[in-house]
């Protein structure tokens, strides 16, 4: 049975569960993870006080999508629940974007190493399909970084309303905001996204489908 | 060579399993089309459906095991079945192409007819009392109205095209047609489903399949084919001939090599 998300951990349960600390312990030293754990040592040292739930969300606000690495899990709102659970361990809900997303097992992997990283394990991964992932989901800086990395951001999805076939809303170039542009796949490099290319300023630009 | 599993006959299980296996072997064909798709951007297209599919072909599987009860995973389900086992609908076996060679109009045909098919189920199946199949259908509708506004894209724009293309796509509409009788052909497995709230019996999805199909051939300049008496069984184990090689590439490195992995 899980706690509520909100629940403040108890210091003592804190240190007990995360050993050796590097947010209180001595002798941090140079590990393999040793520069990017002195940035979460920092950042997380700027959280002392507040709960492990706080820190978690705040690390993973530092993991990048493996295949959009503009983009953090937090970003792309793929993370739907942090708990603490009656045994110790950090629960972090995961909600996968498509259902054959290869790139799962390699966010699952490095949620983990980067909580571990900051001593706020152990963690444990749970795969939660429902509700479904939309990019209704992807936060309002996930949009802004997605347009700054060259990708358009999707609209809003309205999932009841029939695909368009053949004619289509066009799609604002994420460079030269123009919105003469023309989409040349629907299949980008990942199934996430479609391929776009614009007539105005002649660069190719892919598209974040809303989904 | 490692010993074939069956799976024990229950009615939720052949539900599930067929919609498994359809996905599973449908997924397999569009895979053969990696590297080898008229333009870089088809074969991107077709195998993110493919990756797709075998995504919910997964799911699927997993939750047929879990139904069977006898510990088979995924992977078994998908290695150590033989031929008869299998329950997908024969339009996702059939080759990518007639008479041997490799068609893109028949591809982007049978995509069209099976994902529109497929929509509709998974919107029903979206209200399953199964939650984690109304999970699974939940997403994959999503995933099936991209793969059907693609599809839909090729097909009006082959059939209504050069004098080849449309000769070609209508060539491919009277070679897959008489299959789709399958997809709306309802059996004890179907009324079972209906009845327990599982989910529907495909018979209920044939109207609206064939009103959304015949929007677009109209489009397409396609003509509906007569008729067939032809009925085909695939979702019931009677197989064409084509499976068994599908399934001797799919399989054979699990029954060579037990368990393997990399």
């Amino acid at each position: 049975m899980s706690k509520a998300f909100t629940a403040l951990p108890a210091r003592a349960a804190v240190d007990e569960a995360t050993t050796p600390s590097p947010l209180w312990g001595e002798g941090w030293g140079e590990g393999p993870r040793a520069a990017q754990a002195s940035r979460l040592v920092t950042l997380t040292q700027s959280l002392a006080g507040q709960n492990r739930t706080d820190a978690a969300w705040h690390v993973l606000a530092d993991v990048p999508d493996p295949e959009v690495p503009a983009l953090s899990v937090r970003d792309l709102g793929i993370v739907r629940g942090v708990s603490e659970q009656d045994d110790g361990a950090l629960e972090i809900v995961l909600t996968p974007t498509y259902s054959g997303c290869p790139a799962v097992e390699v966010i699952e992997a490095d949620i983990v190493a980067a909580l571990d990283a900051a001593s706020l394990g152990p963690v444990r991964v749970r795969t939660q399909r429902a509700p479904a992932w939309t990019t209704d989901w992807i936060s309002d800086a996930g949009r802004r970084k997605l347009r700054e990395y060259g990708i358009a951001p999707p609209g809003p999805t309205g999932d009841s309303a029939p695909i368009r076939i053949v004619r289509r809303e066009s799609i604002a170039c994420p460079r030269c905001a123009s919105t003469n542009t023309e989409r040349l796949s629907a299949f980008g490099a990942t199934a996430c996204k479609a391929l776009y290319r614009c007539i105005a300023c002649r660069e190719p630009f892919e598209h974040f489908k809303p989904i | 060579m490692t010993q074939s599993i069956v799976i024990k006959p229950n009615a939720d299980a052949q539900y599930v399993l067929r919609l498994a296996d359809t996905c599973l072997i449908w997924s397999h064909r569009l895979s053969e089309w990696c590297g080898h798709a008229p333009v870089l951007e088809e074969d991107i297209a077709l195998a993110n459906q493919a990756l797709d599919l075998l995504g919910q072909a997964r799911a699927l599987l997993t939750r047929a095991g879990q139904i069977d009860g006898q510990g088979f995973d995924e992977d078994q389900l998908a290695y150590l079945r033989d031929e008869g086992d299998f329950v997908n609908v024969t339009l996702a076996e059939l080759p990518n192409g007639m008479n041997g060679q490799r068609d893109f109009a028949f591809t982007v045909l049978r995509n069209f007819v099976l994902s529109s098919w497929a929509l509709l189920i998974w919107q029903h199946l979206a209200s399953s009392r199964n939650t984690e199949l109304a999970a699974i259908a939940g997403k994959a509708a999503k995933e099936a109205r991209y793969h059907r506004e693609h599809a839909a894209d090729w097909v009006i724009r082959l059939g209504d095209g050069s004098d080849e293309s449309a000769r070609r796509m209508a060539a491919a509409l009277e070679r897959l047609w008489p299959t789709t009788h399958e997809l709306f052909d309802s059996d004890e497995v179907d009324h079972a489903a209906a009845s327990s709230g599982l989910g529907p019996a495909w018979s209920v999805l044939r109207e609206a399949w064939l009103a959304d199909v015949e929007a677009v051939f109209v489009e397409a300049t396609l003509a509906l084919p007569p008729k067939s008496a032809y009925r085909s069984e695939a979702k019931r184990g009677v197989h064409t001939e084509h499976m068994g090689r599908l399934l001797a590439e799919m399989q054979t490195l699990q029954r060579s090599y037990p368990g393997g992995m990399w």
